[in-house]
C-alpha cells in the first residue's frame, strides 16, 4: 500500500505492525509522535501491547530491560537528552544481551538547548554495545525498524534505528507499507534464551561479576559485535527477498568510476545523491558513500568503498571534541592504517543543531575535493562547514 | 583448593546464571572484625537475625545456633543491636 507518512508516523506504523509485547516510553521532541501515535494504537485496540508511560527515559528503558528479560519483544523511542538519560541503562541492556529496539530521532545534545538534528546523541552512545543503523529517508526508517527487531533478536544485542530529527521525522514522504499481517509473520516469535519468568528453571540475571568474571562476560559481548555483520546482511537479504526492498551495509552511489566521494550518514545521503547527479551532469566523476550500519562498524565494506576514490570528504554531523575530528572520520582513518594506498581525506563537520545542508553546498564540497585531487594537497584536515566566521 | 574458573567461551550468554548462586559467593573473607556469640548470655530474641544483612546468623527451631563465618562480613550490626543488658555478641579483631 502506497501512503504519505512522516518519519515518525512511519516508525509508529512499523511498531503497530510489529505489535511488540511491551513499549515503555517517555515523550521527547522530535520523537514524541512515535509513542504518541503508538499510544493511540494501544487505546484503539489496534495492538495488544502493554504500554508503560514511564516517568522518565531512565525509567522507560529500565522497564524495557525488565520486560525484555522476561522474554517480551520490547521497543521504545527517544531522542537527544532522552537517550542521554537512558545512557546508564543502555550498557545494561547490551550487557544482558537483551534485543530491545529504540526508534531514535537524532537531535543535538544540550547545551545550548536545541531541538533540531545532529548526530551527537546517538554517537555519544556509540560505545554502549548497541547496533546503530542510520536511515536516509522515511521508507528506509520504516523498513529498518522492522528489520532491526529480527537483527537484534538473532544477535542478542539491542539496536537503535535513527532518523534525522525534523528532516525525516516531520518531513512527509511517499512510502510503501507492507500488509499488516505479513510483518509479524516475517518476524516470527522471539526465541528467548534466558527467561526470567520460567519458574521451572529459575535463573538469576545481571549478577555481580567482579575481577573474576566481568572481563569474560564483556569479551562475550564484544564477540557478538565482532560477528554480527553477516547476520545483519542475512536479515537484510531475507527482508529484500520477502518484500522486494534490499538494503546494503554500506550504501554506494555512482561509485564505479568515481574519483572523489563524500561519506555521510542519515538524510545527507539523500541530499548528497542529488548533488552527485548534478555533478555527473557536468561530467564530474563523483560518488557518494553512505554509512548505514554504523555499529558494528563495517570495516571490510567501508574499506572496499573508500579505496575506490582518490579523495574522500567525510561528512560528520557531530564532533567528538577530541581535537581529532568527527566520529566517522576517526573510524575511517583507523581502518586505513594498514593500507599501503589510501585516499586523501578531509573532514567536514557540518549541520550541528539542525543547520541546513543544501545540495549546492554539497556540490561546493565536491568542487573542493576535486581541487584536492588535482593539486594533491589538503591545506586543512578538519573544517567546520557552514559555520559563520570560518 | 583453588577452583578452576571458566573462560569466556564457556559461560552462558547474557549474564544469566542458575538462581541462588550467591550462596557460592563467600564474603566472609572481607571481614576485619569478627562477631563472637556467647551461648550462655543469649536470650534468643532474634534481633541479630532480623538485622543481619547477610543472613549469617544460624537459626534452628527458633534458636540461635551461631554465626556463619562463610558469609559474615563483620559489619557489627548484630553486636550493636543485641540488647545492652544482654550483650551476647561482641566484636573482636579478626586474626588471620
Amino acid at each position: 500500500m502506497i501512503v504519505a507518512r512522516t518519519g515518525n508516523e512511519a516508525m509508529a506504523e512499523a511498531m503497530r505492525q510489529i505489535n511488540p509485547d511491551v513499549v515503555a516510553a517517555y515523550p521527547i521532541t522530535p520523537a514524541t509522535e512515535v509513542v504518541q501515535l503508538f499510544a493511540s494504537f494501544v487505546a484503539d485496540g489496534q495492538v495488544t501491547t502493554e504500554f508503560v508511560p514511564a516517568e522518565s527515559e531512565h525509567s522507560a528503558l529500565s522497564a524495557c530491560v525488565g520486560a525484555s528479560a522476561a522474554g517480551a519483544r520490547v521497543m521504545t523511542s527517544t531522542s537527544s537528552q532522552g537517550l542521554a538519560l537512558m545512557h546508564e541503562i543502555l550498557f545494561i541492556a547490551a550487557g544482558l544481551r537483551l534485543p530491545i529496539v529504540i526508534c531514535l530521532v537524532n537531535r543535538a545534545l544540550s547545551s545550548p538547548i536545541n531541538i533540531h538534528c545532529d548526530h551527537s546523541d546517538s554517537l555519544a552512545s556509540r560505545d554502549s554495545g548497541w547496533l546503530q543503523i542510520f536511515t536516509e529517508n522515511t521508507q528506509e526508517a520504516y523498513d529498518t525498524t522492522i528489520m532491526a527487531v529480527k537483527m537484534a533478536e538473532e544477535i542478542m544485542l539491542p539496536a537503535m534505528v535513527t532518523t534525522d530529527g525534523f528532516i525525516i521525522s516531520h518531513g512527509m514522504e511517499r512510502i510503501e507499507l507492507i500488509d499488516d499481517e505479513k510483518v509479524p509473520k516475517w518476524l516470527g516469535e522471539r526465541k528467548v534464551v534466558n527467561n526470567l519468568l520460567d519458574v521451572d528453571n529459575p535463573i538469576t540475571l545481571g549478577m555481580l561479576d567482579l575481577q573474576d568474571y566481568y572481563f569474560e562476560h564483556k569479551r562475550q559481548e564484544i564477540e557478538a559485535m565482532n560477528n554480527c555483520l553477516p547476520i545483519i546482511e542475512k536479515v537484510q537479504k531475507e527482508f529484500g527477498d520477502t518484500f522486494g526492498r534490499y538494503y546494503p551495509i554500506v550504501d554506494e552511489y555512482k561509485m564505479e568510476d568515481a574519483e572523489v566521494a563524500i561519506l555521510a550518514m542519515g538524510s545527507t545521503g539523500g541530499t548528497g545523491k542529488v548533488a552527485v547527479d548534478r555533478m555527473r551532469e557536468k561530467g564530474k566523476k563523483v560518488g557518494l558513500i553512505r554509512c548505514r550500519i554504523y555499529r558494528p562498524f563495517p570495516k571490510e565494506a567501508m574499506l572496499n568503498a573508500i579505496m575506490k576514490v582518490k579523495v574522500l570528504g567525510v561528512m560528520d554531523r557531530a564532533d567528538t571534541l577530541s581535537t581529532l575530528g568527527g566520529h566517522l572520520y576517526n573510524d575511517c582513518r583507523s581502518i586505513l592504517y594498514e593500507s599501503a594506498k589510501k585516499p586523501l581525506m578531509k573532514n567536514y563537520i557540518y549541520g550541528l543543531g539542525g543547520r541546513d545542508i543544501s545540495i549546492e553546498e554539497i556540490e561546493e564540497v565536491f568542487e573542493q575535493l576535486l581541487k584536492i585531487k588535482d593539486t594533491g594537497r589538503i591545506d586543512k584536515d578538519i573544517v567546520y562547514y557552514g559555520v559563520r566566521g570560518e | 583448593m583453588k577452583k578452576e574458573k571458566k573462560g569466556w567461551k564457556d559461560l552462558p550468554i547474557g549474564l544469566a546464571w542458575k538462581s541462588g548462586s550467591s550462596k557460592e559467593f563467600e564474603t566472609g573473607d572481607w571481614r576485619s572484625d569478627k562477631p563472637i556469640w556467647d551461648e550462655k548470655k543469649c536470650t534468643h530474641c532474634l534481633i541479630c537475625w532480623i538485622y543481619c544483612p547477610d543472613s549469617a546468623i544460624i537459626i534452628k527451631d527458633g534458636k540461635v545456633q551461631g554465626i556463619d563465618y562463610k558469609y559474615c562480613k563483620g559489619c557489627g550490626i548484630c553486636a550493636e543491636e543485641c540488647p545492652p543488658k544482654i550483650k551476647a555478641i561482641t566484636m573482636v579483631r579478626e586474626e588471620k
